[in-house]
């Protein structure tokens, strides 16, 4: 068998359709105009909102942590209740390697996305048992329910429910000091939030990610083709546990403090209001879906203290009944009557 | 030993109830539900209130706890619910979320975060013996009334007009609605059934599983648990799963404490990787 | 020379239905053989048994000579089998480029390449470009699939079956739903299919297999009634009655 099959002479394409072809397929991976302004705001806020770093570096945490999901959720079809697991796990690995090992904040980046896709990897098989959503989201939310009881049993090691006490990191790079201002925190989290974008991006770009999206698509196809469903869906779980243990690992190193409340289940919940408030399956979904959640919180915790859960849950509420397709459609539809109107 | 495990059994009889309704909008409507824990609430804070503030007797509190939350289940079957059925799982788990987190909010601000306590009429209380084994009379009394519910349950599905037109309705809602069957009544009615269940379970296990705001996130993990290994072919699975979950509860509660919630979950985990198609396997 | 698709004594039971029984089939190299039935005749159990969707309770599968009975679906692609489906199985949010692209980039094995950009491998372009031609989609090759008109999405389905570059090719009722305006193109498709490709045309058009097969089989509830060339089986007296005069009623 040879690749060049087709490739007969009296039968070559003309090169004006391989072309068009190069265009479709280059048409995702292809920076816009919109994405370099995204980022571009985004280095603008370090320096012009010195005031607002802590509640940035907030957001760059939240919208990381998010993100992770959107390739479980948008890219492969995975629905998780418990995807706190890996940001939980990765929170804990990082404030023990802070107290037990050494203060060097990258190292323990490191270890926690190594731990959150190693536990990503363990168990990832599970979900693979019935593809049944139901079975996916109980999994996802057992594994994470025993981990917060592990938390909460093993005090020894993490403090159990007065939280893990004493952790301290060492200046960035053996320079910047992680400071009170949070002015070193935001940009370390914003630069690692930004480079594992990136690199999300490149793999949803690539031959891996187009064929995670034709399993989302028609999985009966995909297997028809000899596409290997099974571990492709693991691989991207894997990988998206780690972004989540990084995510964990930053809430750990900018705040000095990791208390069970990472492990619960609202933060399983959360980051899936998050995402879906933002959109779910192009990336910047759980960026844009992180800051919206924070301004929301601010504004709804202003109007009733205790009670923005409410509010929270009426919005997410009016979101999926009024249908997500057709919010994510708002923007192009408003630009479009934009441009007609202009014309007109 | 024997006690614990007709306390476990009464424990497991009551989840069944509360998931009854679970499994049959999932089983048949293919809806994922996580805000059933909420009706169940519901049906807690009526008997809770009717006793404490109306002083009505336990007794005729609980079909005010069916039929309060039943009928609310009507309503948001018909107002909210239809319009999902045919949306991805995704959007009913975002949806049902959402409507628990407003349930949960909503009995905070209504009635306080503190935990709901109600007083058992006499008879209920204590435990009597038979053959030298201890047994809380309450339990007995749930182990009853759980049984007669079951049975009740099974015989509408599988006898009556209404089964009949539910499984026709499931089967092929184009043929259903060409037979003349109305389709959105009946998933109306089986909904809001399955809803009063919930509450009157939840009025039930007030005195098992104490009653506040996050009721409804306790109950939706027990109840999904139930559901999720039974799978919802029929409702044996359910009933089985909540059999062995309520007794491995309580006897890890009694025996490991130190293991806590950590049982339930482990179980949950290694019975699905065992059965994958649930307890009891959908014929093919 | 061993046949491209042998079968011997397949059988399939659900319960106490004998939905598949000891069948065997041999598909020849570069045959074009058509496997016809009357409804319920057990023809789409039997793709499922050959592509590995269903295990079979019995008899063996040979693809090329090796035995592929216990494998899985995946593998069975991998070596070899394609197949397209009665009811379009298509990635409806993709356009065909991408489908296509996907397909061959997946036979390739560069599926799993995490890295590479999607579109930047001149090989996969060439081919992918020769394929969109081939099938006629030049026109619709950049439009998302769920939009395109029918016959394009049955084209499409065919197309990205032979993008893996199967060595046998099942064809499950490729003409099922086709509007009349568009089926001549799809038949023309059909008839220009690579030779050294073997196919299963799975039909229950007799003017497509006619004019497609030179090889007839015909399965009746579940079982090997007839085998023969086209002249044979049209003068099969016993085929009329069973199959052909049904037709007419059903």
């Amino acid at each position: 068998m040879t690749d060049t099959t087709f490739a007969t002479p009296d039968r070559a394409a003309p090169a004006g359709t391989e072309r068009r072809a190069g265009r479709d397929l280059l048409r995702r991976s292809r920076c816009k105009p919109a994405e370099i302004l995204f980022w571009l705001a985004a280095a603008a806020s370090f320096f012009l909102l010195p005031d607002r770093h802590l509640l940035l570096s907030e957001i760059a945490i939240l919208g990381l942590f998010a993100l992770s999901l959107d390739l479980i959720i948008g890219y492969a079809g995975v629905v998780s209740l418990g995807h706190g697991a890996f940001f939980g796990l990765g929170a804990y690995v990082a404030g023990l390697t802070s107290i037990h090992l050494t203060a060097e904040p990258l190292t323990g980046l490191a270890l926690a996305a190594l731990a959150a896709g190693l536990l990503g990897l363990l168990t990832g098989p599970l979900l693979l048992l019935r593809a049944s959503d139901l079975t996916r989201l109980m999994v996802t939310l057992g594994v994470a329910m025993l981990l917060l009881e592990a938390a909460n049993r093993a005090a020894w090691l993490t403090g159990g429910a007065d939280g893990l006490q004493g952790v301290m990191i060492d200046p960035l790079l053996g320079r910047f000091e992680f400071d009170l201002f949070g002015r070193t925190a935001y940009g370390y989290c914003l630069v690692v939030t930004f480079a594992l974008f990136l690199i999300a991006r490149r793999v949803v770009t690539s031959p891996y990610g187009l064929s995670l999206r034709a399993i989302r698509d028609n999985a009966l196809r995909a297997r028809s083709m000899g596409i290997p469903v099974g571990p492709r869906l693991l691989a991207i779980y894997a990988f998206s546990a780690l972004i989540a243990g990084i995510a964990g690992a930053l809430l750990t190193q900018t705040t000095m403090f990791v208390s069970l409340d990472v492990l619960a289940f609202h933060r399983s919940a959360d980051v899936l209001l998050v995402l879906v408030l933002g959109g779910v399956g192009y990336l910047y979904g759980g960026l844009i879906g992180a800051i919206a959640f924070k301004l929301l919180q601010d504004w709804f915790s202003a109007l009733t203290p205790q009670y923005w859960m409410f509010w929270m849950g009426l919005v997410l509420l009016v979101i999926v009944l009024v249908g997500r397709d057709r919010i994510d459609a708002l923007p192009r539809a408003i630009l479009h009557r934009f441009r007609r109107e202009g014309r007109a | 030993m024997t006690t614990i495990l007709i306390d476990g059994i009464a424990y497991g009889m009551l989840l069944f109830v509360m998931a009854s309704g679970l499994a049959v909008t999932l089983g048949l409507m293919n809806f994922v539900n996580l805000a059933h824990g909420a009706f169940a609430m519901i049906g807690g804070y009526v008997t809770a209130l009717a006793m404490n503030r109306l002083g009505m007797p336990f007794l005729l509190t609980l079909p005010l706890a069916f039929l309060v939350p039943a009928l609310i289940g009507a309503v948001a079957e018909r107002m909210l619910y239809a319009r999902l059925y045919r949306r991805s799982h995704l959007d009913q788990v975002l949806f049902s979320i959402a409507l628990v987190f407003m349930a949960m909010t909503a009995a905070d601000w209504l009635l306080g975060s503190s935990q709901m306590l109600v007083t058992l009429p006499g008879w209920l209380q204590g435990r009597f013996e038979i053959a030298g084994i201890g047994i809380g009379r309450y339990r007995a009394f749930l182990i009853v009334l759980c049984a007669v519910l079951v049975v009740a349950l099974q015989l509408v599905l599988a006898r009556t007009r209404f089964g009949a037109r539910l499984r026709a309705a499931v089967d092929d809602q184009r043929a259903a609605r060409g037979l003349g069957i109305d389709v959105g009544g009946i998933f109306a009615a089986t909904f809001a059934m399955g809803s009063g269940l919930a509450g009157l379970s939840g009025a039930l296990g007030i005195e098992l599983m104490g009653l506040d705001p996050t009721f409804p996130l306790k109950i939706m993990v027990y109840v999904l648990i139930v559901v999720t290994i039974g799978g919802t072919a029929s409702l044996t699975g359910p009933f089985l799963a909540a059999l062995i979950i309520g007794t491995a509860d309580v006897a890890g509660k009694y025996y490991i404490p130190e293991l806590g919630a950590f049982l339930i979950y482990l179980l949950m985990i290694v019975l699905l990787i065992l059965r994958p198609q649930g307890l009891i396997a959908p014929a093919r | 020379m061993s046949a491209a698709l042998q079968t011997i004594a397949l059988e399939k039971r659900f319960g106490g239905l004998t939905a598949t029984d000891k069948v065997s089939l041999t598909l020849r190299h570069g045959a074009r053989h058509a496997l016809i039935g009357p409804n319920g005749a057990g023809k789409t159990t039997f793709v499922n048994l050959l592509t590995g969707v269903l295990p079979a309770n019995g008899g063996q599968i040979l693809l090329d000579g090796q035995d592929v009975t216990r494998k899985g679906q995946i593998q069975r692609a991998r070596l070899g089998m394609g197949r397209t489906f009665q009811i379009n199985q298509l990635f409806g949010a993709m356009t065909p480029v991408e489908s296509i692209g996907l397909a061959v980039s997946e036979r390739m094995g560069g599926g799993a390449d995490f890295w590479r950009r999607v579109g930047t491998r001149s090989d996969i372009l060439n081919e992918i470009a020769e394929l969109v031609e081939r099938f006629r989609l030049t026109e619709v090759m950049d439009h998302p699939t769920r939009l395109l008109p029918y016959g394009k999405q049955r084209l499409l389905e065919i197309a990205l079956a032979l993008a893996a570059n199967p060595r046998v090719l099942l064809l499950d009722e490729p003409a099922a739903g086709v509007p009349e305006a568009e089926r001549a193109e799809l038949l023309e498709t059909l008839a220009q299919l690579p030779r050294d490709v073997s196919i299963l045309l799975i039909e229950h058009d007799m003017d497509l297999v006619f004019a497609f097969a030179d090889r007839i089989t015909v399965l009746v509830n579940g079982g090997l009634f007839a085998e023969g060339s086209v002249a044979e089986i049209m003068a099969d007296r016993r085929v009329q009655d069973v199959y052909l005069g049904s037709e007419d009623h059903g």
